[in-house]
């Protein structure tokens, strides 16, 4: 499987979803400049953390504009797999791969600290190697991750089964104390109607292994992984 | 007339005056060129003898700590210090201070304070992995430090977490002496390729001299000048020598250095902070014993009409300059133009020890480096003990009544805002991005692990500005004994520090005398427990209508763990577990923050420290940490044993756990429980490993003292504290927040 990390510039968890992906999995992994055209043949495109072009004006506003976002829509549009972390997910819903948008976080503050996420659904590229109502401890580190959608778009996330995680405390109920940044319905994570295009603010590639203080982060890109591998058997079948 | 004559007013002995010269320095100067300089070239004397950049003041006595040590590369005197950690790498770090521009307007002096330090180690080829901070702040119901102290954390993390480094804690403590001073101090350590660092020389007659990253604006200038100066009232005026930082563009500039380093055609590189394009080049012609020549009309401009006096003295930030090899032009430029940044050749390296900028090809400056660098003026101020040193010393323990109630003193002391949590701070900062962070904030100190090796680094940064006022002397050796004792915590050998000093103005004597204890205090911390000072800096003039800020050394070490999974934190981790205290319990209440919040008083001495237990102490943490002995580990500081039993209790990142702790010493109570000795740190161990942490307490010769045992949900120190910590817990953790809202 081979994996395209997009560099704006002024992303910053670049090289850590690139280190998680090449030396704690073992994956085929390399950097997509956001200026270049995207090459076709990448299993799964991820859009890291960061600043886009500074986020001065609003976050992931001016990088949806970014010659790769082309090649990314597209690549999106047949169907290919899109992960957007933290800034990523930011410029997706900008974007429009995604429904709803990120606003200021409730407190009006930066919020960095470890969370924990209610896994909610599995019938995902992102999430099938997870187990339904199963707690992850993932850090968050951001100033714009309070979720929103309207009332038809957020209804229409939850009949779909959109919504893939949600904040909880360590036993995995929701409450507002638990919710790090006010989202609507403590949403933490959605994927598009083909289940095939998702963002998260919470940042998996920053809890990969034990000595960070949880390595729950590889649920899902070990689930990417082997929905690929899927994928392609599928591929080689068809 | 020319444009460059026009931008040339005729000197008077106000316009002198006001480039912070004095007559005598003025004279100097016309015997430096042998004429009287022009107004440019007085711009450009008056920032590079400024005590910010010239450390005219304080060099002699600098001299005294000692800067060298097996694993030292680079020393003080370039960009930043470097220590060797094995493996082929390097760690470059320094520490320095923003406060004059942090007051005068919180988010910008903050943030760029973040961004000139991360430059100064990134431009030795290091890639910045982790920044500490240490923030002094007025009293806490000062009308002003609610506004400095939201400002100066949104600035250091709005500029830290675009950037990607993460903030991995630092320090913040309140004081009224701090009311219209605070401090300001930031550090940023980066990881380098021993074999491909990168030092501040303009080497090698004919290379060009590249200008890379933002374009130059009017602010900042004489921002050196200003950092040289103490405050009035009319401090508010000073608001645009403050910078105006873009992380954005320090980011793009990081990436883009980053990857030129990886070529071949970089000779030296140095980043324009304080006294911007005028001192990044003459430091690099004197650092290669050669000269440099410009042409200013070629720097990239923000604005129109700028003078050669305005481009030379701009601190407009995020811009470096490089020496690169004659013929590299092209690459240089493919690289920055890649990233969207300006790179223009400005001007050259230089035969003949000249510092020369043209205008449209007419001189406008002529001066030589020497004149400019090692030449400049150097003063042994004189020094004088305070009067009434005597009487802040003198504390008399027979009239201070013990409390009643010391579990409500405990209480107490948890919401002081200097002892409670610090998470309403760091939670600000991204404290996780590239993936390294073993020990977040909130530990003795955070814990790095290096990517692709076993190993670890561990960060610190103390200082108690309250024993430095009580005694300079031993403060200065407390600081350094702290730091290392915070590193030996988590279980890391210190490697080198770097210290920033913050004092009032070098022209008093009192202040220089204060300034000269803690730097033989320092030395003799330094020396006596083996740590080199590798980089630092040197802020004076912290005071405001004459009143000095007490005397604030502030020393971050770096040390590091041969093996980064046997780290520990300082938290309780199981019932059952034996507390045991290693050192020795004084009568001592001198300086310690239990006098200041219960009884109002800061008088004493500061607490004793005998170097040699100092030492054998930090040593059995250490060895017992490396024998995978140590469930928990924490030194005993600020608030004294009660304090750190406490946070032993409730610091960590989950549930809060108990312990029944029983002390039996001939000493009043609150000395016991609130006195600050030095030289303790509180350890958990199983019951089994009691036998040999003794070895090893008997073989280094340390103090060993089984208190307690851990769990329940109490904290109880027979007989006198009962008290849930699940109530101690909320207390340490609301405060700030509370104090906030």
């Amino acid at each position: 499987m081979r994996w395209g990390v997009i560099v704006f510039p002024g992303s910053c968890d670049d090289q850590d979803v690139y280190d998680c992906l090449k030396h704690v999995l073992g994956q085929k992994v390399e950097f997509v400049w956001h200026r270049d055209n995207l090459q076709a043949d990448f299993d799964c495109l991820v859009l890291p953390g960061g600043f886009s072009y500074g986020d001065y004006l609003r976050a992931g506003a001016v990088a949806r504009f970014s010659p790769i976002m082309r090649g990314v829509v597209e690549y999106a549009s047949r169907g290919g797999l899109v992960v957007g972390i933290c800034n990523g997910f930011q410029i997706l819903c900008e974007a429009g791969l995604l429904p709803g948008v990120l606003t200021r976080n409730a407190s009006l503050q930066f919020v960095c600290r470890h969370v924990y996420l209610r896994l909610e659904e599995t019938d995902t590229p992102f999430t099938c190697a997870g187990k339904k109502g199963q707690v992850l401890k993932l850090p968050v580190k951001h100033g714009e991750g309070c979720y929103y959608a309207d009332p038809t778009t957020l209804e229409r996330l939850r009949q779909n089964r959109q919504i893939l995680f949600r904040y909880v405390d360590a036993k995995g109920r929701t409450s507002a104390a638990a919710n790090p940044n006010g989202s609507l319905d403590d949403i933490a994570g959605v994927c598009n109607e083909g289940r095939n295009v998702f963002g998260m603010m919470p940042h998996p590639e920053d809890a990969t292994e034990k000595i960070l203080g949880s390595d729950d982060g590889l649920k899902i890109f070990s689930s990417i992984a082997a929905a690929g591998k899927e994928r392609e058997k599928g591929a080689r079948v068809g | 007339m020319s444009q460059a004559e026009r931008s040339q007013p005729l000197l008077t002995p106000e316009i002198i005056a006001s480039h912070g010269l004095s007559e005598e320095e003025y004279q100097k100067i016309v015997k430096a060129l042998g004429r009287e300089p022009n107004y440019t070239e007085l711009g450009v004397f008056s920032v590079m003898w400024s005590e910010h950049c010239s450390y005219k003041s304080s060099k002699r006595l600098l001299k005294l700590l000692p800067t060298e040590g097996p694993a030292v590369l680079q020393g003080p005197g370039e960009n930043a210090g470097i220590v060797d950690i094995g493996g082929g790498l390097a760690a470059v770090f320094k520490i320095e201070s923003h406060n004059h521009p942090s007051f005068i307007e919180p988010y910008q002096g903050a943030a760029t304070g973040v961004g000139g330090i991360l430059r100064d180690v990134f431009t030795m080829g290091a890639r910045p992995i982790a920044s500490l901070n240490s923030l002094r702040f007025g009293a806490f119901d000062h009308p002003r430090t609610r506004y400095l102290l939201c400002g100066v954390v949104a600035g250091i993390g709005g500029y830290g977490n675009c950037v990607g480094v993460p903030t991995l804690g630092g320090e913040l403590f309140f004081d009224e002496c701090y009311n219209s001073n605070i401090l300001v101090n930031a550090f940023t350590l980066g990881i380098a390729k021993k074999k491909r660092i990168f030092r501040g020389r303009a080497k090698g007659i004919g290379n060009p001299l590249i200008y890379v990253g933002a374009k130059t604006g009017r602010d900042g200038i004489h921002g050196a000048t200003m950092a040289s100066e103490a405050f009035s009232d009319e401090a508010e005026k000073r608001r645009p020598t403050v910078q105006v930082g873009d992380p954005f563009t320090e980011k793009l500039l990081l990436e883009a250095c980053l990857e030129l380093m990886d070529k071949d055609c970089l000779v030296g590189i140095q980043d324009m902070g304080a006294a911007g394009l005028t001192s990044s080049a003459a430091e690099m012609a004197a650092r290669g014993g050669t000269g440099v020549e410009f042409e200013l009309s070629l720097v990239p401009l923000r604005e129109k009409g700028m003078t050669p006096y305005e481009i030379l003295l701009s601190e407009s930030q995020e811009r470096m300059l490089l020496v690169a090899k004659k013929g590299s032009e092209e690459e240089v430029k493919s690289i920055f133009n890649r990233w969207d940044l300006d790179a223009v050749v400005v001007g050259r390296v230089t035969r003949g020890g000249l510092f020369r900028a043209l205008f449209h090809g007419q001189e406008v400056v002529r001066i030589p480096i020497e004149a400019l660098t090692s030449a400049a003026p150097v003063y042994s101020r004189p020094a004088e003990r305070p009067e009434g040193h005597d009487e802040a010393q003198k504390l008399d323990l027979r009239k201070i009544q013990e409390p009643d109630d010391l579990g409500a003193v405990l209480k107490q002391l948890l919401d002081s805002p200097n002892i409670a949590s610090k998470e309403w701070v760091y939670r600000q900062y991204d404290h996780f991005v590239r993936s390294n962070t073993v020990v977040a904030p909130g530990a003795d100190a955070a814990v790095i692990r290096i990517k692709g090796t076993d190993k670890g680094l561990a960060l610190t940064a103390d200082g108690n500005s309250r024993y430095c006022y009580l005694d300079p002397y031993v403060g200065g050796v407390l600081a350094v004994a702290e730091a290392a004792r915070n590193l030996a915590c988590v279980g890391a050998h210190p490697l080198g520090l770097s210290d920033c000093l913050n004092f009032g103005s070098p022209e008093k004597p009192e202040v220089m005398w204060q300034f000269s204890q803690v730097v033989q205090g320092m030395r003799d911390g330094c020396v006596g427990l083996g740590v080199p000072v590798v980089s630092g800096n040197v802020s004076f003039y912290n005071e405001t209508d004459g009143r000095p800020i007490h005397p604030t050394p502030v020393v971050a070490m770096v040390g590091l763990l041969p093996k980064v999974a046997r780290c520990v934190t300082p938290w309780f981790k199981t019932a059952g577990d034996l507390v045991v205290l290693l050192g020795r319990t004084r009568e001592e209440l001198g300086a310690s923050e239990y006098l200041r919040v219960v009884h109002g008083l800061v008088k004493g001495t500061p607490p004793w420290i005998d170097l040699a237990s100092e030492r054998a102490v930090q040593q059995c943490c250490l060895r017992a940490i490396e024998r995978g002995i140590v469930r928990s580990a924490h030194d005993v500081s600020e608030g004294g044993l009660a304090v750190a039993l406490a946070e032993c209790c409730i610091g960590g990142p989950e549930k809060a756990l108990g312990a029944r702790i029983e002390t039996h010493e001939m000493m009043r109570a609150d000395a016991l429980l609130f006195g600050e000795s030095q030289s303790r740190i509180i350890v958990s161990i199983k019951e089994r490993d009691l036998g040999r942490l003794r070895e090893i307490t008997g073989k280094e010769g340390a103090p060993l003292r089984v208190i307690g045992v851990v769990g329940g949900t109490r904290l109880i120190i027979q007989p006198v504290i009962q008290a849930p910590v699940d109530e101690l817990k909320s207390i340490w953790s609301s405060s700030l927040e509370r104090r906030l809202k």
